[in-house]
């Protein structure tokens, strides 16, 4: 698929950003933080993301969904990174809806994946564990066999929106391999512990304590969920790489604005040439950051046998870019960039947790030379 | 798309039967190939053959109008005959800057008269050409050049210093840029002229790199009388051209580091040099973690930029205006270059050190010496300092 955004796509970015900066200014999710919101983000609005359509783009209209791609997705995913809205389309959509939509059955689809699609249930995928670090089926959490069910033991970490989520999508060892389980979150044994992180994401550690399953709690089949973790992480990664996309342009224009505006010995410290060299390297990395998410994001669409690769390339080069937009951004907005009150901060704070998730860059390098072969 | 395809099987057809069998398999680049010119010597007379049957058929400059040498082509058609050749594995008949340089500006710039005079010398390869824009005090400063140009009747009287002129040792005609009227503003008084190197007062001296090779020249000219009617453009008006002519420069220089053109190898340069000189540990992984680390970057990096200059062709052929990713080609181009040689290097290790004689094959040391030759890119055709300033200026609206 060509590097370029079609009529349909170029119409999409702009309804997203429209509705971002309409419903969604970065003080939306200041105020949600400040008031330590309980569900960290806005219901209603993400009844309306689910009435335009988004939340069902990469699904097919069998389960409510639009029948469109991942590139088209990325779009939205970027509008919402530029205001670093919560919403929680990352982990629903990307994670526990592509489980669904790559292992469930006919039955888990229908009730657990239509609802999603509308807006109406949230699903999160609990796979990381403490020691896993950042390959996704290092596991320790175990399924054993019990009657004609499944028992579950174990804790997961880091569950994007598993504060919030009314089932998961749990990873754990059976005699098989690696199995997923739904576990919805009302079962007895499991407990869920928010997380309060710094860039005021959504997340929860979870507790097994011999959570019982029946047998049709199985998403796929037994042994084959390593497979099905590796697929959504990869397509997840690629989202969470559009959100960073978006942030880090946004953040770039925060601080361009800046270097335009402020003036320290009579001048604009945009005449600066240690700073403008410094802003045009900057650049040079999120042109080059576009490029790969756009690319990766085709790739899914396409099942490029090269996705793996394309993957890794635009995790590598999005971690280092966002964080080198947060860290020069705060640079050159000098003492004001360290105050709670500008956003540059917040885009920082973004950057790395965002880094951290998924692999960073060091991490994603030795990916693609394991998988070139060397 | 008929036409098309009727256009490749008569194009197939013409290559085999025109091609001689002695040029099929030969690489060439665009720095390696043939540049024609009256001091062109021919190893393999076949070459020679090939530039002239290619030539007669309009195919050294295939998108140019036939009535100057050109094949008439369009862009489609073009690619379609790059893709016959890439079948035979053909060289191109014909590479240089009368090709890639001044014959695009003619196009856009010259006078009747001046198209039909060089235009077809070029296409066949009949004259070789070279620029004249640096001076010794006029580096990534160009628009203080001091070549003076001084009128007399009709002619201008040339003299002053060029200096990297590339292959000036071998050119037959210069495009250079001149001071014609000194108490202007530097950029206002600057002529782009056309001057034949083969008269008295213009002398050439290769100019020896620390790469051992000698690529570039000094230009001297004394009292070199050239006629006014090989101005391109007016006279004043040199800025305008040059700028026009260096953006051809900048893309071919981003094109030949690995853009999206880059020729594909079946295996890794890295991964040979590895195997050679590096050894794989018992899970197969390149034994040097360090080194794994800088070739899976560098490696990462070519492809992002390959992404990038896609990206810009694909908006192009959408029918888009250049995007700003444009203006980051050559600084990231010649950068991505530089830092993969580095890379290569190290990964020889101590074989790197070679220069010439026993104990170094002629691999290692090429090898070296092209890793020497790269600490120019950052350098010719525009600093990357240059090149960053633009980007801040043009592209980011930096103040002055």
């Amino acid at each position: 698929m060509a590097l370029v955004l079609t009529e349909d796509q170029e119409l999409i970015a702009k309804t997203a950003r429209d509705f971002v900066d309409e419903e969604s200014p970065v003080s939306r999710m200041r105020a949600l933080r400040d008031s330590r919101d309980e569900t960290g983000f806005s219901r209603p609005l993400w009844k309306q993301m689910a009435e335009l359509g988004w939340l069902g783009i990469p699904f097919p209209e069998a389960v409510g969904g639009a029948g469109m791609g991942h590139a088209d997705l990325a779009l939205v995913l970027e509008a919402l990174g530029r205001n670093l809205a919560p919403e929680p389309i990352l982990s629903n959509v990307l994670m526990g809806g592509q489980a669904l939509l790559l292992a469930g059955s006919e039955g888990q689809q229908e009730e657990w994946l239509v609802p999603l699609v509308n807006g109406d249930k949230l699903v999160s995928l609990a796979y990381a564990e403490r020691a896993s670090r950042y390959a996704p089926n290092k596991i320790e959490a175990k399924a054993d066999k019990s009657g004609d069910g499944w028992t579950l033991s174990g804790e997961k970490v880091h569950v994007l929106d598993g504060h919030v989520a009314d089932v998961f999508v749990v990873s754990a060892l059976t005699p098989g391999g690696v199995s997923l389980f739904l576990v919805p979150a009302d079962a007895s044994g499991l407990s869920r512990e928010r997380l309060v992180r710094m860039d005021s994401r959504g997340a929860a550690n979870l507790t097994l304590d011999g959570v019982a399953v029946p047998a049709d709690a199985m998403l796929g089949e037994e042994g084959q969920g390593a497979a099905v973790v590796e697929q959504v992480i990869d397509r997840a990664t690629v989202g969470l790489c559009a959100e960073m996309l978006g942030g880090m342009t946004r953040a770039f224009e925060l601080t361009l604005d800046y270097l335009k505006e402020r003036e320290q010995f009579g001048v604009k410290i945009g005449s600066f040439q240690g700073l403008q060299h410094r802003a045009a390297e900057l650049f040079m990395e999120i042109e080059l950051a576009r490029s790969a998410v756009m690319a990766a994001s085709r790739a899914i669409d396409d099942d490029d046998p090269d996705l793996a690769r394309l993957v890794s390339l635009t995790k590598a080069r999005c971690s280092d870019a966002y964080v080198l937009a947060g860290n020069e951004g705060v640079q050159m907005f000098g003492g004001v960039g360290m105050t709670d009150e500008y956003d540059i901060g917040l885009y920082l704070k973004r950057a790395r947790a965002a880094e951290l998730t998924f692999g960073d860059s060091g991490w994603h390098r030795d990916r693609w030379a394991r998988l070139s072969g060397y | 798309m008929a036409d098309l395809d009727t256009f490749r099987a008569e194009t197939a057809k013409w290559l085999d039967q025109n091609a001689p069998q002695s040029i099929r398999g030969i690489p060439a680049t665009e720095l390696d190939g043939n540049w024609g010119g009256k001091k062109a010597k021919y190893a393999n007379p076949d070459l020679k053959t090939w530039l002239d049957v290619c030539a007669a058929k309009g195919f050294t400059a295939p998108t140019w109008p036939l009535e100057y040498g050109g094949g008439g082509l369009s862009k489609a058609e073009e690619k379609v005959l790059h893709q016959e050749m890439g079948k035979l594995r053909l060289p191109p008949p014909l590479v240089g800057f009368g090709l890639t340089m001044i014959g695009p500006t003619l196009l856009r710039f010259g006078t009747e008269d001046q198209k039909k005079e060089h235009l077809t010398k070029i296409t066949r390869g009949e004259i070789r050409w070279c620029q004249g824009y640096s001076e010794p005090g006029s580096g990534s400063d160009l628009a203080s050049l001091q070549t003076r140009a001084v009128r007399d009747g009709d002619d201008f009287v040339i003299s002053g210093q060029k200096v990297w002129t590339s292959y000036a040792d071998q050119a037959d005609w210069i495009f250079a840029l001149v001071r014609t009227d000194p108490k202007a503003k530097k950029q206002e008084g600057i002529t782009f002229i056309l001057i034949d190197m083969d008269q008295p007062g213009v002398a050439v001296k290769p100019i020896l790199l620390i790469s051992g090779k000698s690529p570039f020249c000094e230009t001297y000219f004394d009292e070199v009388r050239v006629p006014v009617k090989n101005v391109i453009s007016e006279i004043n008006a040199g800025w305008t051209v040059a700028k026009a002519l260096l953006g051809h420069e900048r893309s071919m220089i981003a094109g030949t580091f690995g853009g999206a053109s880059a020729p594909k190898r079946k295996k890794s340069r890295f991964v040979e040099l590895a195997e050679r000189y590096v050894g794989f540990d018992a899970e197969g992984r390149i034994d040097d973690a360090v080194l794994r680390d800088d070739v899976a970057r560098s490696e990462m990096d070519t492809r992002a930029f390959g992404l990038t200059v896609q990206r810009s062709t694909d908006a192009a052929k959408a029918g888009h205006q250049p995007g700003p990713e444009s203006s980051m080609f050559k600084v990231y181009a010649t950068e991505t270059n530089m830092r993969r040689h580095e890379v290569m290097v190290r990964m020889m290790g101590a074989q790197a050190t070679g220069w010439e004689g026993a104990g170094f094959d002629e691999e290692e040391t090429e090898l070296t010496k092209a890793w020497l030759r790269t600490r120019g890119n950052s350098i010719e055709g525009g600093t990357s300092e240059i090149q960053l300033n633009i980007i801040a200026k043009r592209v980011l609206g930096l103040p002055d």
